[in-house]
Order: structure tokens, then C-alpha cells, then sequence
């Protein structure tokens, strides 16, 4: 069983955050102790998600305590004044629910599955553990242990997940993303109860929450049951205003080789450092949505798809990825998985020359409106999953997004032009702002 | 046609969840069996679609066949190459996911109401006339090689090819269905076609139906999509035994964690202890953070991020399995305490108490699943799978909560046999050996 997920894999993934719900069945309002509250209804089934959502990521932590935020996340199932250790999730599981938790850069969120009238129970117990957390010594001793296990799990035995490490790091001059969520090994094996404390004492406070319920509830019973649980819970008076240190201009274009004996295919791939959605001006993230579609979405109709493995047989496998949902500057990236016998000097040279080819040739307008078609069909299938919709406004107001920012997404979305997206592409493709890695088994081969 | 209409219950709470499934049992104009579930507030259809048969049908020689050719199903048919094929299918924004697997191959699809005529014909299209083009087949072998050897480099996949090699030596269960690099590297066209034939065929089909459309028009649908597939097919594998004794198998490999992978013989599924083991299982290692193996070895003693077992009836061979991933300095102590809650649960068996938080867990959890157009269908195709009724969405709570203490005890004691575990260890392990395990401390 998984405790924590993490986004590491956004670099390489794209991101099809198109769809929300009609506007009708979300509404919104907030505590009187600054806690902002969403409700999402879907009534096809008696069951509810629960999440509690606070904005503070692992690029929030302090110098010297990487992995703080999500080894908190860990302790926040040990005991509370009223709770035993591990009883949080037993008294979850023993209701028929399924709860865990997540940590990424911009946020910490907790969650619970569960049948609709079981709420009012993980209201209770969620703002306990708001305020009520009790660590012992040997509970830091103990899960310090899991979370390097988690490590040693998800980054150490791949090579993809620690050359993405190397990658963020030199992508991020100055900004925390440049640090891994999980936390550098050394320093998370220093991490102390002091640390998890003195973040959880500012940062767990209603005023840094969202509540996200989704499912079958009325927003009237919500509120009510918000107001009893959540309402009573003072606001912290010292949350700091949340200000990160942000990218310098970047000046140097990154080159990295990074070995390791694991790797089965050597790929290349670079990152830029891109703009996000920003409240009020998401319209150069949604023209990078479709660049990134069109460069490498789909294997057999994207740009790199069609021009290094169908007209070409420089590739084994291409893509493109770009990660909207950021609260400070993202990254888009292209990777070329090259085919047996091409070197990586070559397919980088054949990356670059697509690239190139590209931004002379222009976007084919068939392929700009098969993928505005799929954008809005996103819509329509993504009403299917309520637990979607919730973690889509969750994250959203997490990263400096409003309500309204996430409604006006789809329809400013369909409205992109190729103009706009050629726009986008000028901006975003500046090789001094770029990190290029060669992920090889034996740095020897990029010699011969 | 036979309708159910059927209300999920968790059963110590009856009136709380109550998801409504009106499962419709239909047969399409031609004969073909299907379930449907009508959901008409969002404008789409979730379509699923499971053939028996799958890797096993490899024929003599060609292990892989299966899996390329499912991989090729949506790489250009009849008039389409690769891309022209796909473009249409973006344009349309439908969704069309081919898998092959050890005993079945799977089509799930997902598309528009608006264009749904068009959806199904392009999927028609490309189940019953592939075109196997010759530059598609080696751009997606190469692929596949690719995977190959990727696997080859990964823990998970060293430990589950070696595990499984020896367990079932001579059958298709023993060997991957991706194929090795040899016999992928030999598959030709012929082959390709002959396996479409053999594993895409509608005598051994499960559908099921999930949306915004009805009887008629998925009749029809189904009728259109296979009714020109071939009627017979070639006979499934054999049963076989797990043939793996107890003790430790370690393959090295350069990683700072050991995986292990560990196991022996199960229960089917049609077994009348099937679900007091289920909830021995639950128990043991198969729930979330409360069960004893997640207590004993993450929470109490910090050796790992997750270890958990699973209850694996497979069509030919049953199964009790497990896996766990800790430093090398500790995955040997993992194992002895692994190895030590194994004893105890089937010498003590368990307590009422955990019994009773079990069964509230699985029967609450139950409803849960049902939750979208897409997994409604795949759990309908997997009940069709394994010849359950309808009726066992409703009934389902009730055999969980017929489970009694003797039951799982009794069941513990016999099929839980910590002497016959056997452990397949990847990394480099301090202080395990290839060979037989020591007897179980503290016992």
C-alpha cells in the first residue's frame, strides 16, 4: 500500500488538466477563520471524498530540512491527544473508507473515500490532527526509517528518478522545485522532531486549508458540519506570507551526463524553464498545453512522433511534457528515446532540427483542431471522476489559483490560436534557460 | 432480457450506501451475451471487452505473438496506415486500449454519444481487418525489444520472471508473454495473423456495456463489432501446480534496496473457503496500514515502505503471494519477521476483534468501487470472467459476512505454510543465501 504519492514524473508527462465540472454543481464559500471551502457534487452514488489541502509544499521548507514536509505528512497519522497511533486510518478502514495522503512542491493533502454519511466522523477526526498531533521519539526513529525505505524505493534503485533529480537541480537556479520532494538522503536522515514540529505549528492552521468535499452532499450540510469541525479552530496569527525565492535570469545553457550502469535505453532529454497558469493570465499556459500536445502528445500524429519515427527512423519512443498547474515558473520538456544504432549526439540533432523545421513550418490546422477536440471531450469524461474534479481544485487553489481561474480553464482553452501557440514556442524555447541530460548506461558509448 | 435491478449494500449499515446498479442482461440480435448499465447524465459509453485465451495461445515456438499483435491492433487497418488510423480516432476523441494478457486479451474503449456510430466503426475496423503493415510490425517490435530489455533492468521484473520460471517450469504461467528477445526477433507476419485468429474471437467473449445508450443500440454495437470475429478458437492451457518448494532464491544486482517476491500454492476461486481466505488475507497482508505484516515490519520496526500480500487465483494455477522492498542491511530481517507473522496467523489464527474490522472494511469498501462509467464495466467483464452472476453485487457482502472466526481459523491453518514460503530475493542482499531458510525464529 501506497502512503504518499508523489508528481515526480512531471517533466515527462503531459498534462491534460482541460475539464472541470459545470459550474453549477461546485460552490464555494469560506470559514470565518479563513478556511476556503469547495463543494463538488455528484449525487450517482452515496459516497464522499474528504480532503483537507494546505498550502505548503516541500519548496517551502526551510534550508537544511529537505523531505520536512512530507515526512510530516507521514507522522500526521501517529497519535493525537484523542487518537492512538495508526487509529486515524483504522477508524477510517473501519468504517468501509479508504483514506491516505500526498505531499508535492506546492502542497500537502490529506483524503479520505468513504460512504457520504460517514462524514461528519472524518471532519472530526481531520481537525483534530489539525491541532492535536503527539509525536513520541520513537515514532521519528521509526517512520524516519520508512521514509528512506520510500526513497531508497522510488529514486535510488531508478535510474530515471535520479537523473530527473540531477535535471530539476540544475534546472533551478535559486527556486526550491530544484530539491527533491522526498528530500536529499542526507538531510532526510537528520530530519528531527523539532523540524516537523515547527513546521506543522505555522502551517497546519485552517487559515493555510482548503476543504475540498466532493460527492454526494449538499453544500448547506457541508457548511454546517465545516463550521462545528473546522470552525472552531483559531486561525494562526503568524502564517507567514508565503514568498519563495525565485529563478534569477537564467544566462547559461545546463548540459548533463548522467550514468549508471541500470539504464536499458539511453535517452536525451531537456527541460526549459516555462510560465505556469497564473490567476487571471492562464492564456500562455493553455498555448503550452497544446504546444507540448502537438510537439509529443500523441506518438503517431505529434511533430516528433511523425518527423523522428515515422519519417524517420532516428526514434524508438518521443515525448513532450508541460506541467500547467505550478505555483512558481515551470518546466516543459522533449525527450527522444533514440532507435538501436543512432548515437545521442544524433538524435539530439535531429531533436533540434524538428524543433527547428517546426517553428519555420508552422502548426498543420487539422492537427490544432483534433486536439481542441479532445480538450473538450477531456471535459466530458472527466465528469466521470469526482475524486478528479476534487484533487483538480484542490491543487489549483493550492498554487495560487481561484475558483473562477479553474472554471474559465476549458473554455480559454478552446480559444487558443496557432498564433498564440507559435507565440508560446518563441518564448519557451531559449537554450539559456534549458537543461539537455544523455541518460546512458556507460558513459564510454557517447565516445564511440 | 433479464434485468436486475440491484442495490449495494454495506451490510452493517444498510440504509447508508445504497449505489443503485441496474446491471441489464442482454443479448445482442446475433447472439452475443452482454451487460449493460444504463447512465445517461454524461454523455458518453464505457465499453469493455475481455477474450479468454490471450498469451497462453502463443503457439509452439512464437511466445510473444499474442502481445505484438494486440500491441499492432491500432497501428493501421483496412484503408489506414498507423497515423491516418489514429488521426481519426483523435478527431473523433475517442479512446481505444488493446491489452494482452496471460489468459485473455482486453479492447476497453471510451467514446462520445456524438459520434458514437463513427467510434464503433473505426473499432470495428480495426478488431476484424488489421493490416500488420511491415513497417509498423518493426517499428512496434522494436518497441517491445525495447521493454524487454528494460525489464531486464528492473528488481520487480528480475525477481517475478525468476519466481515464476521456477514455479511453473513447463507452462505458459512460467514464462513472460511479452516473449524473449529471440522469439520476438523471429515473429513474422504469418504469425501476427495466425494469432489475431486464434485469441480474437467471439466464442469466449465477456462485454459489458457502461453509459449514455441502451439495449438496442449496444445490441447492435456488439452485433457490428464482433459478430464477423471467428466463432472457434484453439483450446486454453492445462491446469498446472505450483511446482516452486520452500527456501531463498537471490539474484544479484548493483541497487542499495532488495526486492523480494515471495510465495506458494492458493485456493481457486470457486473454492468454498475462497472468502474466508479473503479476509485471512485482508488480515495479514492484503488491507492498508492496519494489516499485521504492514504493523509488524513498516510500522513497528521502520524496514520498509510496503509490504503486502495478495490472495492470486489465476485461471490454471492458484496461488498466496507477497512482496516487500528493504535496504540490503534489513532485508533479512523483513523476511524473518514476514516469515515469523506467517507461523503465527496460521497457528493462533485471529482474533474476533480483527475479524470483525475486516469485514467492515471489505464489505464498506465494496460500494466504493462502483464509481464511474469506465470501472463499472471492468468489474461487470471480471465477474462475467469467473461465471458470477449479476446477483453477486448484492450477494457479495453477505458471503463476507457469513465468514466466521472457525472458518478463517481452519482456513489459516492449512493454507497459510510458512515452511513452504519461498522467497525470490534481487539485490545484494547481507546474510540470505540461495538456498533452504532457516527455521523460523521465535517458533
Amino acid at each position: 500500500m501506497i502512503r504518499v504519492m508523489f508528481l515526480p514524473f512531471a517533466m515527462l508527462l503531459t498534462s491534460l488538466t482541460a475539464a472541470v465540472a459545470k459550474a453549477e454543481e461546485v460552490t464555494t464559500f469560506a470559514l470565518d477563520n479563513g478556511m476556503e471551502v469547495v463543494v463538488i457534487e455528484d449525487h450517482r452514488a452515496p459516497v464522499v471524498t474528504h480532503m483537507v489541502w494546505y498550502r505548503v509544499g516541500s519548496a517551502d521548507e526551510p534550508v537544511g530540512v529537505s523531505g520536512v514536509a512530507h515526512f510530516l505528512e507521514h507522522l500526521l497519522f501517529k497519535a493525537t491527544d484523542t487518537l492512538e497511533s495508526g487509529e486515524f486510518s483504522a477508524t477510517v478502514a473501519a468504517n468501509g473508507g479508504d483514506d491516505n495522503a500526498f505531499t508535492s512542491y506546492d502542497y500537502t493533502a490529506y483524503f479520505q473515500r468513504i460512504a457520504a454519511d460517514r462524514l461528519p466522523l472524518m471532519m472530526q477526526m481531520e481537525a483534530d490532527r489539525m491541532e492535536n498531533i503527539r509525536l513520541t521519539a520513537e515514532d521519528i526513529e521509526t517512520e524516519r526509517q520508512v521514509i528512506i525505505e520510500e526513497r531508497n524505493q522510488r529514486t535510488e534503485t531508478s535510474p530515471g528518478a535520479l537523473a530527473r533529480e540531477q535535471i530539476r537541480a540544475a534546472q533551478y537556479l535559486n527556486h526550491r522545485y530544484g530539491v527533491p520532494i522526498i528530500g536529499w538522503m542526507h538531510e532526510m536522515e537528520a530530519l528531527e522532531m523539532e523540524d516537523t514540529l515547527a513546521f506543522y505549528d505555522l502551517y497546519y492552521s485552517p487559515n493555510n486549508a482548503i476543504l475540498v468535499v466532493a460527492g454526494d452532499v449538499y453544500p448547506d450540510d457541508v457548511r454546517a458540519l465545516a463550521e462545528q469541525y473546522y470552525g472552531v479552530i483559531p486561525a494562526e496569527p503568524d502564517l507567514p506570507e508565503r514568498i519563495r525565492s525565485e529563478e534569477p535570469p537564467q544566462r547559461a545553457e545546463r548540459r548533463l551526463i548522467y550514468e549508471d550502469g541500470r539504464v536499458s535505453n539511453d535517452y536525451v532529454t531537456r527541460s526549459y524553464l516555462a510560465p505556469e497558469r497564473d490567476s487571471g493570465a492562464q492564456e500562455q499556459a493553455a498555448a503550452l498545453v497544446y504546444l507540448s500536445e502537438i510537439l509529443g502528445g500523441s506518438s503517431f500524429t505529434s511533430v516528433l512522433g511523425t518527423k523522428l519515427t515515422f519519417e524517420s527512423d532516428i526514434a524508438l519512443f518521443t515525448g513532450a511534457g508541460y506541467d500547467a498547474g505550478s505555483l512558481d515558473d515551470t518546466t516543459f520538456s522533449i525527450s527522444v528515446v533514440p532507435a538501436e544504432g543512432v548515437s545521442l549526439a544524433d538524435a539530439e540533432a535531429a531533436m533540434d532540427q524538428a524543433l527547428a523545421e517546426f517553428m519555420e513550418e508552422g502548426i498543420d490546422p487539422v492537427q490544432l483542431e483534433r486536439i481542441r477536440t479532445q480538450l473538450r471531450a477531456a471535459e466530458i469524461y472527466a465528469r466521470d471522476d469526482v475524486d478528479g474534479l476534487a484533487r483538480r481544485y484542490g491543487a489549483a487553489l493550492t498554487q495560487g489559483l481561484t475558483v473562477a481561474d479553474v472554471q474559465a480553464w476549458p473554455d480559454i482553452l478552446q480559444a487558443v490560436t496557432a498564433e498564440d501557440i507559435m507565440a508560446a514556442a518563441e518564448l519557451v524555447f531559449d537554450l539559456n534557460q534549458s537543461v539537455t541530460a544523455y541518460v546512458v548506461a556507460s558513459r564510454e558509448e557517447l565516445t564511440q | 432480457m433479464i434485468r436486475v435491478t440491484l442495490a449495494l449494500c454495506a451490510s452493517l449499515w444498510a440504509a447508508s450506501v445504497q449505489a443503485a446498479v441496474d446491471i441489464q442482461q442482454e443479448v445482442s440480435p446475433g447472439g452475443i451475451d452482454f451487460w449493460l448499465v444504463e447512465e445517461t447524465s454524461i454523455p458518453f459509453v464505457a465499453l469493455e471487452i475481455s477474450i479468454e485465451g490471450g498469451g497462453a495461445l502463443d503457439r509452439p515456438g512464437k511466445r510473444g505473438a499474442v502481445n505484438l499483435m494486440m500491441a499492432l491492433i491500432e497501428e493501421g487497418s483496412a484503408d489506414m496506415d498507423a497515423r491516418t488510423f489514429q488521426a481519426a480516432r483523435e478527431a473523433l476523441a475517442a479512446s481505444y486500449v488493446f491489452d494482452a494478457y496471460d489468459d485473455s486479451v482486453s479492447i476497453s474503449a471510451r467514446f462520445l454519444t456524438e459520434n458514437q456510430t463513427e467510434a464503433v466503426a473505426l473499432l470495428r475496423q480495426a478488431l476484424t481487418d488489421p493490416r500488420f503493415d511491415e513497417d509498423a510490425v518493426e517499428r512496434v517490435r522494436a518497441q517491445v525489444l525495447s521493454n524487454i530489455a528494460s525489464d531486464a533492468q528492473r528488481p520487480n521484473r528480475i525477481a517475478g520472471d525468476a519466481f515464476y520460471a521456477a514455479a511453473f517450469p513447463d507452462h505458459p504461467y512460467g514464462s513472460d508473454m511479452s516473449g524473449t528477445v529471440e522469439s520476438v526477433a523471429a515473429l513474422t507476419r504469418d504469425d501476427l495473423i495466425q494469432a489475431h485468429l486464434d485469441a480474437v474471437t467471439q466464442d469466449r467473449v465477456h462485454v459489458a456495456v457502461v453509459g449514455d445508450t441502451d439495449a438496442a443500440t449496444a445490441g447492435a454495437m456488439i452485433d457490428e463489432l464482433l459478430g464477423d470475429l471467428p466463432r472457434t478458437s484453439p483450446p486454453p492451457s492445462e491446469d498446472v501446480e505450483f511446482g516452486l518448494a520452500g527456501g531463498v532464491t537471490v539474484i544479484d544486482y548493483p541497487t542499495p534496496q532488495s526486492v523480494a517476491l515471495f510465495g506458494h500454492s492458493g485456493l481457486e476461486r470457486d473454492d468454498p473457503d475462497f472468502f474466508a481466505a479473503y479476509v485471512l488475507n485482508h488480515i495479514l497482508g492484503g488491507g492498508g496500514f492496519e494489516s499485521r505484516l504492514m504493523t509488524e515490519v513498516r510500522e513497528k520496526r521502520g524496514l520498509t515502505y510496503g509490504v503486502s500480500t495478495y490472495l492470486v487465483p489465476r485461471v490454471h494455477a492458484e496461488l498466496v503471494i507477497g512482496s516487500v522492498a528493504s535496504s540490503n542491511d534489513r532485508i533479512a530481517e523483513a523476511i524473518d519477521v514476514i516469515r515469523a507473522e506467517w507461523a503465527r496467523i496460521a497457528e493462533e489464527g485471529v482474533t474476533q476483534e480483527e475479524l470483525d474490522a475486516a469485514k467492515t472494511y471489505i464489505t464498506g469498501e465494496y460500494p466504493l468501487r462502483f464509481d464511474g462509467n469506465g470501472p463499472i464495466a471492468e468489474i461487470m467483464v471480471g465477474m462475467q470472467r469467473v461465471d458470477l452472476g449479476p446477483d453477486y453485487v448484492v450477494n457479495r457482502n453477505d458471503f463476507v459476512e457469513a465468514v466466521t472466526l472457525d472458518d478463517v481459523n481452519r482456513v489459516a491453518a492449512y493454507l497459510l505454510r510458512p515452511e513452504a514460503l519461498h522467497f525470490t530475493v534481487v539485490g545484494q542482499p547481507e546474510g540470505l543465501e540461495t538456498g533452504p531458510l532457516p527455521p523460523i525464529s521465535g517458533q
